[in-house]
């Protein structure tokens, strides 16, 4: 059991040194283009030059990752080329704001899709019906036209919710999470559409297997079948379906920021690209990848607890 | 696993999926299904649309007239309205659409190009190259592609067309993994295979029988690729990181987000355009699978349509079997009568398959009955019936099964109360019918606890007699243990023990040693043979072994295509077999046993 969370956490190492790296060498390959970006396009060739080695980006480009990652390790992601703001503390405030949405939207969706799709699995029927409906609107309609819907009605029509901003919950409590009302529903239908008709098919596929006719032959009533010997075996495949929602809320997010003008990850992230402030970019996509990855191995740790074969071994 | 087509459902009997290509033409068979024929003509607008921009809208997506600034719609010339620089909503969208059909097919060439290939060089020739891509794909999976896509932009600035390609790589593994996993199936299928022995090159073979299997589900999962690249493209563009100067929907929407306050409807038109469109490809792709494989979908059907199906299926030919002379053994009381039982599956083209046609079977205490025909006879339907535990799919059609003279198949209570009470049931394949994730003494204390219910010390007690009586020697240990750390004898066993525990009068064993080893299944036999003259057990013995049938069984049914065809005592089954078929069964097993000598 540990050998195989160690292998997973050995490899989940070697994704974050290669999408790191590959993201520096795209970013940092062009350095004059890089300061040509930021001084703007009448800057002279001299000043770019300037700019170039005054932001270290004529050295070697392996020299270059070098000392981002090691300062990286230390929790140095650099300078912002801007402000000259460092990059950690850009981030520091940005990242629970977007926690807060993605951390919210993803134990609602766990509730609601388990709720839905299990029900929709077992009673079939009118129930099955309009979860697929749903699943088709939830998945086609992008996660920013639902805000934007959401916004006109909800926030300009009936001002019922706010608009746009953020409120920390140590500000007021309330406060918070009226603000997060509008923000997570965007996220959430979506999220629960896909979960939920994949909740659906995991509990369809336990209740073929054959284990479960044999329950039901042994005369054990139908709601402890499904309540404990099918759900707890379509556990796994839940999770492994929570660690992926959790991954397409991470992309929502920047999205949903957007709109409503939450200052997060995401929104940072837009900003520094579009003024080409590349450390601060390259350090939003280090603090996604690390939590896509440690996502990914709380989720594979519990698969492991939940199933016998790997925990007796 | 073994697979038995029996005991997998209605695909076995009502023939399997068609793995057959589609004959007609893709397009042609969309048309005659409505929904497809919908989605197809709209898209096909949206196509027209952008080609002909240029004619549609001949002043292009910028012109500004300050009169028309935030125009409501319908403002005469123009008809959605204006934006908050005066531009008419309606031409912008028309070119916008020029984008968005670029988008689209830049996304599918990328990505169609690297996944399909990777996907049919991984399937086919696996080694390194399948680790290496292996690999990569479960990396790009794991990311975000919005965040490599903010990423780039601060690289290259503004260019759709990149970002679109780079789009194309990172959703490149949904078809690498779907090309790979059929690819792999249908390397490993006959036809393959012997094409290799006629001496085809690897080439000839890729081009005829794999790119044939993968056309379906590639040109499905296109669909929704191309609904993605859609939601990409707005969505980057929304971000406000596509070309300010282009005309996109995403562009479009963005700017009057911005002047919702003052324009809420121009913030509509784009919106609606967008969803719609992805919409429709989603759609497209739904009834794509349904025209191209339309066993993939969704089996659930609805009560009141499984009503009228059951009422609507008309009676095929009942066949009366041909009686012999019955074994003096099994005289006693009948416990359990099937009578008239028909059993269905609905069929894709909404009509049903008969697969169990009017069957009738008496058994007696103390009788053990043997139900023998070829996979697919209906066998297992039948077994399955009298514990109603068939597929969910199944429809039963008519019949009843009477158990001391009540039918269970009337009152679903009544055969609750039946099941696993006074009537047992052994399942064929012993591993996979314990429930993996609890141990061995879990399963049984709750499952005899159910049936009758006692303190659970007692329960125990009673267990760990009878495993030691189904052979056992160390029932404390084994209750211990999960699933996985016995062996399929000892499983075979548990499930026996499961059965019997509660004291049932009748058990019905479905093929109980067919998946056991040679010198086990003589075992379990012996084991089951005991425990029915011991306990005055009645028992239906579902088999197509007729070495099995003649040393357990008094009485034999010989099932065929649904009917029971002959029926007698053993003796006279194997001295003098009346059916043409029950002879050929015979003669066919006595080659099987010559040739395993």
């Amino acid at each position: 059991m540990w050998l195989s969370l160690i292998k997973n956490l050995v490899r989940s190492l070697a994704v974050l040194l290669v999408v790191t790296f590959v993201t520096f060498s795209l970013m940092f390959a062009n350095g004059a283009g890089i300061a040509q970006a930021v001084l703007g396009l009448g800057a002279t060739s001299e000043a770019i030059q300037a700019k170039v080695v005054e932001l270290g980006l004529d050295q070697p480009l392996l020299v270059q990752y070098w000392n981002w990652l090691t300062g990286a390790v230390q929790g140095d992601l650099g300078m912002s080329f801007y402000t000259g703001e460092s990059v950690s503390s850009g981030l520091a405030t940005r990242v629970p704001v977007t926690l807060a949405l993605i951390v919210v939207t993803l134990l609602l969706t766990a509730v609601l899709s388990v709720i839905l799709g299990v029900t929709a699995a077992v009673r079939g029927g009118w129930v099955d019906r309009v979860l697929q409906f749903i699943a088709v609107l939830g998945t086609a309609v992008p996660a920013f036209i639902i805000a934007i819907a959401l916004v006109y009605v909800l926030a300009i029509r009936w001002p019922v919710f706010p608009a746009t901003g953020y409120v920390s919950p140590d500000v007021s409590f309330p406060g918070w999470v009226a603000s997060l009302v509008l923000p997570v529903t965007a996220l959430l239908i979506g999220a629960v559409a896909g979960a939920a008709q994949q909740f659906r098919s995991a509990v369809l596929d336990t209740l073929g297997r054959d284990f479960v006719r044999t329950l039901r032959a042994r005369g054990i009533n139908e709601r402890y079948v499904v309540f404990r010997h099918v759900l707890r075996n379509s556990a796994a495949p839940g999770l492994t379906v929570l660690s992926l929602t959790m991954l397409g809320l991470l992309g929502g997010a920047v999205f949903i920021e957007q709109v409503f003008a939450l200052p997060g990850m995401g929104q940072l992230a837009v900003s520094a690209a579009a003024i080409s402030d590349v450390p601060m970019v390259m350090g939003t996509v280090l603090v996604t990848i690390v939590i896509v990855l440690v996502v990914n191995f709380l989720g594979d740790l519990a698969i492991t607890i939940l199933n016998p074969k790997a925990r007796t071994r | 696993m073994t697979l038995n087509p029996e005991t997998v459902g209605p695909e076995a009997v009502g023939g399997h999926p068609d793995p057959e290509p589609v004959k007609r033409s893709v397009i042609g068979q969309l048309l005659r299904n409505p929904q497809g024929a919908i989605c197809l003509a709209y898209l096909a607008l949206v196509v027209l649309v952008a080609l002909f921009a240029p004619l549609l809208a001949p002043e292009g997506p910028n012109v500004t007239d300050l009169d028309a600034t935030n125009a409501p719609p319908l403002t005469p010339g123009h008809p959605l309205g204006g934006d908050s620089a005066g531009r008419d909503i309606l031409d912008r969208l028309i070119w916008g659409s020029r984008q968005t059909v670029l988008a689209v097919l830049i996304v599918v060439v990328v990505s169609v190009l690297l996944g399909v290939t990777a996907g049919l060089v991984a399937g086919f020739y696996r080694g390194r190259f399948e680790t290496i891509v292996g690999f990569v794909t479960d990396v790009i999976m794991s990311l975000p592609g919005i965040v490599l896509l903010i990423a780039l932009y601060a690289l290259t600035g503004p260019n759709i067309s990149a970002a679109m390609a780079v789009f194309g790589v990172l959703i490149a593994p949904t078809y690498y993994r779907l090309v790979r996993s059929i690819v792999l199936g249908v390397r490993n299928e006959l036809y393959v295979d012997a094409a290799r022995v006629v001496g085809l090159s690897d080439m000839r073979i890729v081009g005829r029988h794999v790119l044939w299997a993968v056309r379906a589900p590639v040109i499905i999962q296109t669909s929704f690729i191309m609904a993605a690249a859609i939601g990409i493209e707005a969505g980057v563009s929304f971000l406000g990181l596509g070309d300010p100067a282009g005309a996109s929907w995403g562009t479009i929407l963005q700017i009057s987000f911005n002047g919702i306050y003052n324009n809420a409807w121009a913030v509509l038109w784009p919106a609606l355009v967008i969803s719609l469109t992805i919409l429709t490809l989603v759609l497209l792709g739904n009834a794509l699978s349904d025209v191209l494989q339309s066993s993939a979908r969704s089996k659930i059907v609805s009560p009141r349509r499984r009503e009228a199906l059951v009422a609507s299926a008309p009676r095929r030919e009942k066949v009366e079997p041909v009686t012999g002379p019955v074994t003096a053994g099994s005289s006693g009381d009948v416990v359990l009568s099937v009578r008239d039982l028909r059993v269905g599956y609905p069929t894709a083209d909404g009509g049903v398959n008969e697969v169990v046609h009017g069957v009738d079977l008496d058994v007696r205490r103390g009788e053990i009955h043997g139900l023998v025909g070829e996979s697919g006879s209906g066998k297992s339907q039948i077994a399955f019936s009298t514990l109603g535990i068939l597929p969910r799919e199944a429809l039963v059609l008519s019949g009843r099964v009477l158990l001391d003279g009540e039918d269970l198949l009337e009152d679903s209570q009544r055969m609750l109360a039946a099941r696993g009470r006074r009537i047992g049931y052994i399942p064929q394949e012993p591993m996979s019918n314990l429930d993996p994730s609890f141990t061995i003494g879990d399963q049984l204390l709750y499952g005899l606890r159910a049936a009758r219910p006692m303190a659970k010390t007692e329960a125990r007690s009673r267990l760990v007699e009878l495993l030691v009586r189904v052979g056992i020697t160390d029932p404390d240990r084994v209750m211990r243990l999960y699933p996985h750390e016995i062996s399929g004898g000892m499983a075979q066993r548990v499930l026996i023990c499961g059965a019997v525990a509660s004291d049932p009068d009748l058990i019905v064993a479905d093929e109980p040693t067919t998946a056991l080893d040679v010198t086990v299944q003589a075992e379990v036999l012996e084991l089951l043979r005991e425990l029915s003259r011991e306990r005055g057990l009645a028992m239906i013995l579902v088999t197509h072994n007729l070495g099995v049938v003649a040393d357990l069984c008094d009485t034999v049914s010989v099932m065929k295509d649904g009917h029971i065809v002959e029926r007698a005592g053993v003796e006279a089954i194997f001295s003098s077999p009346q059916q043409a078929y029950t002879q050929q069964l015979l003669s066919s097993s006595r080659r099987v046993e010559l040739m395993e000598i």
